[in-house]
């Protein structure tokens, strides 16, 4: 007896193995019969959005906050390359995402038909890796090798373009669980064998731990440095109880917030470009810098000659390829951090006290003081979210666009769960924010979600406001409304002779009503009693389903504060 | 062989891996070391024992941090099995030239063929006006052969690119 079911049946019975309960994704032309298929899956959640951009970041988000595989579907051409810098802002940061393209036929390709790009191509930089599926028989396999690359060893984005004749031609199909992947043919279970860098975690070198533990217990001036695969790797309680025996001071990168406790009493903030001055001195006279799960980039290291200069400096890193890219390590340990810090606490000599270097570190500031403004026309930033720090859910998951809006919510906030902070830290991706609120509130029905925004990034993708009116996701947007591109002015304050070249933006809409054409609540505010009466409107009106834009006028001259300047020296402050 | 100007200080490394045949593997390939900056002097590429995987012989210049660095991004590469370098004195290298010279008198036609003789290299065409060679050597072979014939006019040439395998274990 035969069990042949065409390709997009093929797929969504994939998907359905692979657990997939929830998709983002926009149709078209290319993908119809996928579309077709999915009208009979009920089951399957699809939330559509404005626009495909707002599809790919809404799956990025929806990864981050739930820990699951994020699934975003598109059609060929423009609806592909709508995704890419979506695939780009999941790349940048390690989140699993499976993009699912559809090209034109088989006998069309090659011939630049209506909608037709080579999609793997413009995504190849991009993503873990990708796939073009051309003969049904290897759509199966080719989804759930995805799958397994997306998620495991340094989870990233991966895309498969399918053609569209192979999601109507006719296939046996056999489900196989994920568990099962020899039954898979081949390449799955080579890479599998193999520990493929792409889906394994490499063993561990224990001579390496034992040297590290050994090299922990000589340091007096340790700092730990909490990076985004803590986050990725769920290695949250290792790090933290691991800061607790070393009694060390924790700096956290913009992509480990949350991943050491925000509360918690060693903490001393962000590292690097706007870091806190407890964090970049401390990083400036540590004997010993443990990295765990981060990259150094260079909105940390800044110049990375001068960067812990005194410290023996160790990475734990589960990529290979990360190891001395950007700052030369003493000591290095390859492995998914979760696993090594286990093994780490296990070697540990003893617990350690570091009382005055301690005193040392945080004799310095670990958060910005900002000033509230005396005369009261316009809101701060400190005031801005003090107060809604104050009235939202300490547990508030918050999503953020880029710039200084995202500076001051990372400083301000105390993060205190892995996934409770979500932005785009590597790839800087304006209007990341509101897509990605949508995935994180459709992934957390029952969190409150606070997308932190600026009026530069807002105006970028605020299409997507009708897809978190029509799906009732309740998402206060909180706009730092200082009409202007206000990072980038703050360079051209400082660096460029106050010459505001394109950065001013004195024009609408207005937000307010905006939200309002949208079907949700918007307003604007000016004082902080007026905020504080909005944010407590918001909370009590969740149940509605209404989302809330709230529209925060802020000073123009605003600014980050401690800041370095790129490439200088890590202790050397242009603004303290 | 003498080094290009913007070599110097940097060593020539020969990098042998073995990918999946299967379209795209290339792009994949000659893309990685475009996008982090390396530039290739000769790749060659045929597949091995099974048809299935198709083995690179690429070779380089770089430095020995920068290579380790590339070597590590390689390997992340999923269609990839192994990624290696050779060592020079462990490890046989080889490619194939196709040389077209001006030979339009008996004297310099004798000249040729005895210096292809000394190459172990063949005639394999001849014309009134020109002779064609054939030779195999590692890069330091060829380009003397090839300097050795520019007196007589090179008209057209052409290399394979190095592939190089490991010698067996004494």
């Amino acid at each position: 007896m035969s069990n042949k079911i065409n390709g997009s049946e093929i797929l969504i019975q994939c998907l359905k193995e692979q657990g997939v309960d929830t998709i983002f994704g926009y149709p078209g032309g290319a993908i119809l019969n996928v579309y077709d298929k999915l009208y009979d899956h009920k089951e399957i959640k699809h939330i559509l959005t404005a626009h495909e951009q707002g599809a790919s970041h809404a799956a990025d988000g929806y990864a981050r906050a739930t820990g699951k595989v994020g699934v975003c579907l598109a059609t060929s051409g423009p609806g592909a390359t709508n995704l890419t810098t979506g695939v780009a802002t999941a790349y940048m940061d390690s989140s699993p995402v499976v993009f699912i393209t559809c090209n034109v036929n088989r006998d069309l390709i090659g011939r630049d038909s209506f909608q037709e790009v080579d999609i793997t191509g413009v995504t190849l930089p991009i993503t873990k890796c990708n796939y073009i599926v051309s003969r049904v028989e290897n759509l199966a396999d080719t989804v759930r090798e995805a799958f397994a690359i997306a998620r495991s060893g340094r989870p990233g984005p991966v895309l498969i373009d399918i053609q569209k004749d192979v999601t109507a031609s006719d296939c046996e199909y056999e489900p196989v669980r994920p568990e099962d992947y020899e039954k898979t043919s081949g390449r799955l279970a080579r890479l599998r064998r193999t520990h493929h860098p792409s889906i394994g975690s490499p063993d561990i070198d224990m001579n390496d731990v034992e040297k590290l533990a050994e090299m922990i217990d000589e340091s007096q001036k340790p700092l730990l440095v909490c990076g985004g695969g803590v986050v990725r790797s769920g290695a949250s309680e290792e790090f933290r109880t691991l800061a607790n025996r070393m009694d060390s001071p924790v700096a956290i990168t913009v992509m480990g917030g949350g991943a050491y406790g925000g509360y918690m009493p060693l903490k001393t903030g962000m590292i690097g470009m706007h870091g806190s001055q407890a964090s970049n001195m401390a990083c400036d006279a540590c004997d010993l810098l443990i990295a765990v799960g981060c990259r150094f980039s260079d909105r940390v290291t800044l110049n990375p000659a001068g960067f812990a200069k005194n410290a023996k400096i160790v990475h734990i890193d589960i990529d290979a390829s990360e190891i001395d890219k950007n700052i030369k390590t003493d000591l290095h340990i390859i492995g998914d951090a979760k696993e090594v810090l286990t093994l780490l606490l296990e070697r540990m000599k003893r617990d350690k006290h570091n009382d005055s270097w301690k005193d040392y570190v945080f004799s310095f500031k670990r958060e910005t003081e900002y000033d509230n403004d005396p005369e009261g026309f316009t809101l701060t930033p400190k005031e801005v979210l003090s107060s809604v720090a104050e009235i939202l859910p300490q547990d508030t998951i918050v999503t953020t666009d880029v710039g200084q809006h995202q500076m001051w919510a990372i400083q301000h906030f105390k993060f205190d769960y892995p996934g409770q902070l979500i932005t785009s830290g590597g790839f800087g991706t304006m209007g990341f924010g509101l897509g990605a609120a949508i995935g994180v509130q459709v992934g957390c029905p029952e969190k409150t979600v606070l997308h932190v925004t600026g009026d530069g990034s807002f105006r970028m993708n605020c299409n997507e406001l009708s897809t978190e009116e029509y799906y009732k996701l309740p998402i206060i947007t909180l706009i730092f409304n200082n009409s202007t591109l206000g990072m980038v002015r703050q360079w051209q304050h400082l660096i460029y002779n106050e010459r505001y070249s394109q950065t001013t933006l004195d024009r609408g809409p207005d937000f307010a009503k905006l939200a309002e054409a949208y079907g949700i609540h918007g307003r604007s505010v000016h004082d902080v009693s007026a905020l504080r009466d909005v944010l407590t409107e918001a909370v009590k009106s969740r149940s509605d389903g209404l989302g809330w834009v709230i529209d925060c006028k802020i000073d123009i001259d605003e600014m980050v504060r401690p800041m370095v300047g790129g490439g200088s020296y890590i202790a050397n402050f242009m603004l303290d | 062989m003498q080094a290009k100007e913007s070599h110097k200080n940097l060593k020539r490394y020969t990098i042998v891996t073995a990918m999946d045949n299967e379209a795209g593997v290339l792009s994949q390939l000659a893309h990685l070391f475009s996008r982090k900056g390396y530039n290739i002097e000769t790749i060659a590429a045929g597949w091995t024992v099974d048809q299935n995987v198709t083995r690179f012989t690429i070779e380089i210049y770089s430095d020995e941090e920068r290579i380790k660095l590339l070597c590590s991004q390689l390997r992340k590469l999923v269609p990839i099995h192994y990624v290696e370098i050779l060592e020079p004195s462990k490890s046989i290298r080889r490619e194939l030239m196709l040389v077209r010279v001006h030979a339009a008198d008996r004297a310099s036609r004798n000249e040729i063929i005895q210096i292809g003789n000394i190459f172990r290299g063949s005639v394999i065409d001849i014309t009134p006006d020109s002779i064609t060679l054939s030779v195999t050597g590692d890069d330091q072979k060829t380009q003397a052969f090839e300097e050795l014939l520019k007196e007589f006019g090179i008209i057209e040439l052409a290399r394979t690119g190095i592939v190089a395998i490991e010698r067996g274990e004494m």
